[in-house]
């Protein structure tokens, strides 16, 4: 935490020293944005707060833990594209379902829709490029993800089994 | 549009009344759920800030015309390059990758460019990678990135010629 902090004020400092008209300028520009935008992520973290709470890790890597790996794949999506977890959480819990035994497609659809399908971002990417396009890039990522998937189990051998 | 503030408003202390009856009375269904908004709220405090004041910064700082030229209509896959190098280096995932993309297109970058950033930002900043690999191994995390990096890129392509020809604007004032 301390370090973003350390160099973003060491850049904040830097353009001071050459510009303060233009660093207070900065400053404002990024308050308003904030402010702007904060009353959306409120709403946001709410909905994370109750979706983690409905899909905790034990039930996600119950259910994928399956041995039909097709279904687990579709299931493994679906968890990715809902629930919102930042990497440092998301790649042990991937490493500790490794352990276990859940094929690779199944982590790699997974942690694909965690990285690209925002359903609980949906209302911030909406705040700034609409609602359509929001949706059309939203469902393009997770064909995409699909897609990684069904990759990952051929060069793993995991998909003609 | 009054309404549906005060429905919100209203939601919200629900929300927050339902999580401090939890506490007091020891629900712990309730519990877990504000464990979960204040560690996520925590987790964006240390970034989001710094995110938006370094947005502030490339405001004032990055000329409009030096966004145009390399990230613009003209630029070609040099343009897509560019990009990702920039999502690759950037913390912070999607939630910091839209309010960048939306900065970086009133500078005057094109659409198809915002969209492999904000595609790029999910998935191949460089610290991210390397954590995952460490967990996945290096062949799950290149197969992913290889068959995601070239689809993300040729899918933005698209989108944004789709959404130029109709004349697609992003909303302002965001």
């Amino acid at each position: 935490m301390y370090y973003t902090y350390a160099i973003t004020g060491l850049i904040l400092l830097i353009s001071f020293i050459i510009n303060k008209e233009k660093t207070i300028k900065a400053i404002k520009i990024a308050t308003v944005k904030f402010k702007k935008i904060f009353p959306t992520f409120i709403t946001m973290l709410i909905f994370v707060s109750i979706i983690l709470f409905l899909f905790p890790d034990e039930l996600i890597s119950n259910y994928l833990g399956n041995n039909r790996k097709y279904i687990s794949v579709l299931l493994a999506s679906f968890f990715g594209s809902i629930t919102l977890m930042p990497g440092f959480v998301a790649f042990p819990l991937c490493g500790l379902l490794l352990s276990k035994g859940i094929p690779y497609m199944v982590l790699s659809a997974f942690t694909t829709t965690l990285m690209m399908v925002g359903i609980i971002t949906f209302p911030i990417e909406k705040e700034y490029f609409g609602v359509k396009v929001t949706v059309i890039r939203n469902v393009i990522s997770f064909f995409i993800a699909l897609i990684v998937a069904v990759i990952t189990g051929i060069f793993f051998g995991e998909i003609f089994q | 549009m009054k309404k549906n503030v005060k429905l919100k408003i209203a939601a919200v202390s629900i929300y927050f009344l339902f999580l401090i009856i939890s506490f007091i009375f020891g629900y712990n269904s309730g519990r877990e759920i504000a464990f979960n908004l204040i560690s996520f709220l925590l987790y964006m405090l240390k970034i989001l800030p710094c995110a938006f004041i370094l947005i502030g910064l490339f405001e004032v700082w990055v000329k409009k015309e030096v966004i145009e030229k390399h990230l613009g209509k003209e630029s070609g896959i040099r343009g897509y390059l560019w990009v990702i190098l920039i999502a690759g280096t950037i913390a912070g995932g999607l939630l910091v990758a839209f309010p960048v993309a939306y900065s970086l297109y009133n500078k005057g970058a094109k659409l198809s460019i915002i969209f492999t950033y904000i595609g790029a930002a999910a998935i191949c900043r460089i610290p991210m990678t390397l954590y995952e690999a460490s967990f996945m191994g290096v062949k799950f995390t290149a197969i992913r990135l290889l068959v995601s990096l070239p689809l993300v890129i040729i899918t933005s392509k698209l989108l944004g010629e789709y959404l130029t020809k109709r004349n697609y604007k992003i909303a302002e004032g965001r």
